[in-house]
Formats: structure tokens, C-alpha cells, sequence
């Protein structure tokens, strides 16, 4: 780099840089926030959604499957799995209720957690819920 | 040596090679759980061994990064670390509370260990990547301030250089969005909204300073050039790093339920993150080239040469292919991300670790510079092997995810998830096979440093 450009004024670039990128930022953070309620649906979280994002992360389903394109990519995508499974939450409760505990042979599967029913209902009503965020339109189409 | 505590520096490099030998490991068996779906059913479910490989990742990055913190701060500062009792103790604490975290992963089920440790008072517990019980976390985070009060007093108390300021800098950044691991709302808009916070200002903000501050140093002392070069370099690096990558934040933001300019401002920002690894190539070759000693760890120039070509091509061009938006809608969470992931962490901070350890392993082990040259060839075909094998897993997900994307999401047809991935299974097939070679590299690597170790050191 040539003789002109100071190590100073490197380092002035960097500080300038990185304050000014990261106030920019927060600002936009800041209208996220403002924003969100109107996508998030968020006077849908009951209590029951509460507890099923619960159940979702004591069970750690994010270590196969994605939520709206995140996580594992080892099973299927759930953020629009309650209108894959025809808007049924008893689709969900029943697939979940009815995996066999010794697995599939040679095939993938997913394990038994021996969920409660009111456990069942809390995790289906949160992939309800999650279900009817805006997400721009994402998955392009319904197999996620 | 130059300075004797320096020293605490090899304990962290040991643990992370050995925790490096544990990520493989589960690597390969969930690279085998993707083709012969219920290996090791149930007693190691696929979730249980992703935990385990990416939590080992993590936790042996930051032992490289706090053992490279060891050894070149006293070096920059020009005087003795300011607590190394300290510096031990931290290490059998956070030694011992990964590996109890881990064993917790395998032997019970993860609801369980979320009861036994009371996730259930500050949730926080499964979520990506930030897996580890509340209580592991509260750990994590005594351990990291232990870490830096000993880090910031050694600096505050010596020379103050840019590489050590820096470094400090990437340090306490990686604390302090650490923090966010503990906001989890019951709105997952938010709660993704904020692990981003975690996740992107880590890899692609935070823990850039550190790989730009670690790499800064092997290159002075590699090829002896002028630090005011090195250091200009260095800020201007990091500084695009910043500037692109706080604002590229917003590639994550596209489709979890967060406003629709984010797909603006996250693919023009994350489109320029391919910059500072760009010019990080360039700075490294230019330093080598521009070399004004011949030092005796080729192994270790190696490495440093090597860090900034595969975090080109794995944080920038692998990146840059699925960030834009209008791509992303296809691609996100499929194959294409698990390719990306694997060749960005080996390239950038997989590759900084190894660097600094080539470099300072042999000066901690008693010799004056370098090892003999039977040990660094040993080394240097590990390195050969574990690298090409890893651009090879990186092209194999990336034909799965090319198959994927367009099986499941853009033809006319789109089939279900798991019919296609029994559709794509040769790649995967293909994928462990290049991981067996990965393995082999890694052992070559371990042995590199039983080989010739009463053999004269190289000269130049």
C-alpha cells in the first residue's frame, strides 16, 4: 500500500468504520422492532405457544430439523409443516405420537420423546403459530 | 520462549487438538447417519452427535483462540502474562465444564439434562449452536471474564501494539455478544433475531479481529516484515470487515419474519463480505514475498498462506453464492448452507488455529524455531490432506444442495424432503468418504508431532 495511506489513517477508518456501521445497526434493530408486530402475530402468543417453543427446545428438534430455514438439515422443514399436514394439528400430534422407539430399520427416523398430551398440543400450536408469520413468502413451496 | 509464561499456552493448544480428534469423530458418524438412517439408533440419535460435533468445534476454537491469546500477548506486550495461575486454573474449569457438558449430551436425554440443570429458571437451552445447559453458559461467561481481566491487565501493564490491541478487541467482542445467548423470548422472531447477535457478529464480525490479529502475527514472525506494513494491512482488513459484515447481519434476516428491506440491505452489505478475505490473500502473499528472513517453520507459513485462500473460498465465494436474496429464497437451509458452513469454519478459523499452533508448538516444546524437517513434512501433508479433503466435502453437499434445491423447490414438480435426500444419497455417500480422508489427515497431523522429535532442528 502506498506511502500516503497512513497506518493512522487506517485505523481512523476502522473506528470511524465499525461505530458508524454498527449505530447504523441498532437503528435499523430499532425499526425491526417497530415493524415486527404486524409479521410476528404476536397477540397469538398464548401461554400454550409459550410453552410449546418450550417443548421445542427441551427436545432440541432444531438439532435435525430446520424452523423457517434454520437448524439441521437432516429432516424436514416444520415452520410450514401445520399446512403441509393439511392445517391439522392432530396430524402433527398423531406423526410425533406414533414414532416407533427402536427407529426404522436403515432408514432415518425420528426418536420417541414419549411427549405428554398436553405437551403434544403446546408444540403443535406453536408450529401453528409459527406457521402464520410473514416470511416474505417463504419456503417457495409447500414441501419446505 | 521469550517469556516463561507464555508456557500456559500449551495445555489450550493440546486440549483443542484433542477435542478437534472428538468433532471428526462425530462427524463421521452423523456423515453416516445421512446414508444408513438409524446407525447407532436411538443411543446416539442424529441431533445428540450434531450437538457434539458443533459444540466441540466451538469450544476447541475458542481454547485455540485463548491459547494463541497466551502466547502472543506476552510476546506484543513485551512482559510476563499478568496472572498465568490464573491462566491454568481457567483451563481445567473450562476443561472440565465441556467435557461434563458433552458427557451430559450422550448419556442423558437432552429433556432431561434441561431438567437436571433448571433450564427451566433462564431458558436458554436448545437453540443452535447454543445447545449448553444455562448453567454452562453462566460458566462460559466467568471463564471468558477471567480470561480477559488476565488478557486486558497483561496489555494495560506493557507495549501496547496494534496486533494485541486488536486481538483484545475481537476478544471482548466475542464476550460480549456471547450475552445475547441468554435473551430467549417466547416470540421466535425475536429469539432469532437476537441469536444472530451470537451467531453472525461471532463469525462474521468478532471473530474476524482475532483470525486478522493471529494471522498479523504468524506473518511477522514468519517473514520479518516491517510491523507498520503488517499493521496497516491488519486495520484495513478488519475495518472491511466490519463495514460489510455488520450490515451482511442482514442475509440472515430474509425469511424469519423481519421487514422485506432487510433482503436490500443484506444482500448488497453481504455481497461485499468477500472483500476483506479477498484482501487478506493479498496481504498474505505480498508479506511472504516480501520477506526479509528465511524462517525454518515452512509448516507454519504454510498454514498461514493457507488460512486466507480457504477462508476465501469458503466465507467469501461459497458465501457470496447463496447470499443475494433472490438466490437464498432457494437455497436457504438446504445443502448449499452445510457446504458453506463446513469449508468457511475449516478455511477461516479451523486454518488460524493450526497456524498458530504450527508456529508456536515447537518454540513451547524447547526448540529455538522450528521443528526438524522429517515433523514438517509430516505436517505439511496433513495439511495437504485435510484441506483438499476438505474442498472435496465442500463439493459433494454442494451437488447435494445443487440436486436438493432444485428437486424440492423449483421444478414443476417439487417432491418431499425425504424423497429427495434418498435421490441425492450417492453425494453423501461421497461426503463421508472424503471425510474418511479428512480423518486421515487429522491423524497424520497428531502424528506430525511424535515424528523426528530427536532429530536436529531445520535450518533454513
Amino acid at each position: 500500500m502506498s506511502e500516503k495511506f497512513t497506518k493512522a489513517m487506517a485505523r481512523n477508518i476502522f473506528y470511524g468504520g465499525a461505530v458508524f456501521f454498527f449505530l447504523l445497526f441498532l437503528a435499523l434493530t430499532f425499526d425491526t422492532h417497530g415493524e415486527l408486530p404486524k409479521r410476528d402475530h404476536r397477540e397469538n402468543i398464548t401461554e400454550k405457544v409459550a410453552m410449546g417453543k418450550m417443548v421445542w427446545e427441551e427436545n432440541d428438534c432444531i438439532g435435525c430439523h430446520t424452523l423457517l430455514g434454520e437448524g439441521a438439515y437432516f429432516a424436514p422443514e416444520l415452520g410450514n409443516v401445520y399446512k403441509r399436514f393439511g392445517n391439522s394439528k392432530e396430524g402433527i400430534i398423531a406423526f410425533i405420537k406414533s414414532r416407533p422407539p427402536q427407529g426404522i430399520e436403515g432408514r432415518r427416523s425420528m426418536p420417541q420423546f414419549n411427549l405428554s398430551d398436553e405437551e403434544l398440543d403446546a408444540l403443535a400450536e406453536f408450529l401453528k403459530w409459527a406457521s402464520e408469520i410473514n416470511t416474505a413468502g417463504w419456503p417457495p413451496n409447500i414441501q419446505g | 520462549m521469550q517469556y516463561s509464561s507464555q508456557a500456559v499456552a500449551k495445555p489450550y493448544f493440546i486440549a483443542a487438538i484433542g477435542l478437534f480428534v472428538g468433532q471428526i469423530l462425530f462427524g463421521l458418524i452423523m456423515g453416516l447417519q445421512y446414508v444408513w438412517g438409524d446407525f447407532l439408533f436411538p443411543e446416539i440419535p442424529f441431533n445428540v452427535a450434531r450437538m457434539v460435533h458443533t459444540n466441540l468445534l466451538i469450544v476447541w476454537l475458542l481454547f485455540g483462540f485463548m491459547g494463541a491469546a497466551y502466547y502472543i500477548v506476552p510476546e506484543e506486550t513485551e512482559t510476563e502474562l499478568a496472572s498465568p495461575k490464573l491462566a491454568l486454573a481457567l483451563f481445567w474449569i473450562f476443561l472440565v465444564a465441556g467435557a461434563l457438558t458433552i458427557l451430559g449430551y450422550l448419556l442423558v436425554p437432552y429433556a432431561r439434562l434441561a431438567e437436571i440443570t433448571g433450564n427451566g429458571l433462564l431458558p436458554t437451552m436448545g437453540r443452535e449452536f447454543l445447545e449448553q445447559p444455562t448453567i454452562t453458559k453462566i460458566g462460559i461467561v466467568i471463564v471468558a471474564l477471567g480470561f480477559l481481566y488476565n488478557i486486558t491487565m497483561t496489555i494495560l501493564k506493557g507495549r501496547k501494539t496494534v496486533i494485541s490491541l486488536v486481538l483484545l478487541l475481537g476478544l471482548w467482542g466475542l464476550a460480549v455478544f456471547f450475552l445475547f445467548s441468554f435473551y430467549n423470548p417466547a416470540n421466535l422472531v425475536l429469539d432469532k433475531y437476537y441469536w444472530w447477535w451470537v451467531v453472525h457478529l461471532w463469525v462474521e464480525g468478532v471473530w474476524e479481529l482475532i483470525l486478522g490479529s493471529i494471522l498479523a502475527f504468524v506473518l511477522i514472525k514468519v517473514t520479518g516484515v516491517d510491523r507498520e506494513i503488517i499493521e496497516k494491512w491488519l486495520y484495513v482488513i478488519i475495518a472491511m470487515t466490519l463495514i460489510t459484515g455488520i450490515i451482511g447481519t442482514g442475509h440472515h434476516y430474509y425469511w424469519i419474519g423481519t421487514p422485506e428491506y432487510w433482503q436490500w440491505l443484506g444482500s448488497v452489505f453481504s455481497a461485499l463480505e468477500p472483500i476483506p478475505f479477498f484482501m487478506m490473500v493479498i496481504f498474505a502473499f505480498n508479506m511472504v514475498n516480501q520477506r526479509r528472513r528465511e524462517h525454518p517453520n515452512k509448516a507454519a507459513t504454510l498454514w498461514a498462506l493457507g488460512t486466507p485462500v480457504m477462508a476465501f473460498l469458503g466465507a467469501g465465494v461459497w458465501g457470496f453464492m447463496h447470499t443475494l436474496a433472490p438466490v437464498n429464497y432457494y437455497t436457504h437451509g438446504t445443502q448449499i448452507t452445510a457446504a458453506h458452513g463446513h469449508m468457511a469454519f475449516y478455511g477461516a478459523y479451523v486454518m488460524v488455529v493450526l497456524a498458530i499452533i504450527s508456529y508456536a508448538m515447537p518454540i513451547l516444546r524447547g526448540r529455538a524455531a522450528a521443528n526438524s524437517g522429517k515433523a514438517q513434512v509430516v505436517e505439511m501433508w496433513a495439511f495437504w490432506l485435510m484441506t483438499v479433503s476438505m474442498v472435496f466435502i465442500t463439493l459433494f453437499l454442494t451437488g447435494a444442495g445443487i440436486l436438493q434445491v432444485w428437486l424440492q423447490r423449483v421444478s414443476e414438480d417439487p417432491q418431499p424432503f425425504m424423497v429427495v435426500q434418498e435421490k441425492i444419497a450417492l453425494f453423501y455417500w461421497m461426503r463421508e468418504v472424503a471425510g474418511l480422508f479428512f480423518l486421515t489427515g487429522l491423524a497424520l497431523y497428531i502424528i506430525s508431532f511424535f515424528v523426528g522429535s530427536r532429530e536436529e532442528e531445520a535450518t533454513v
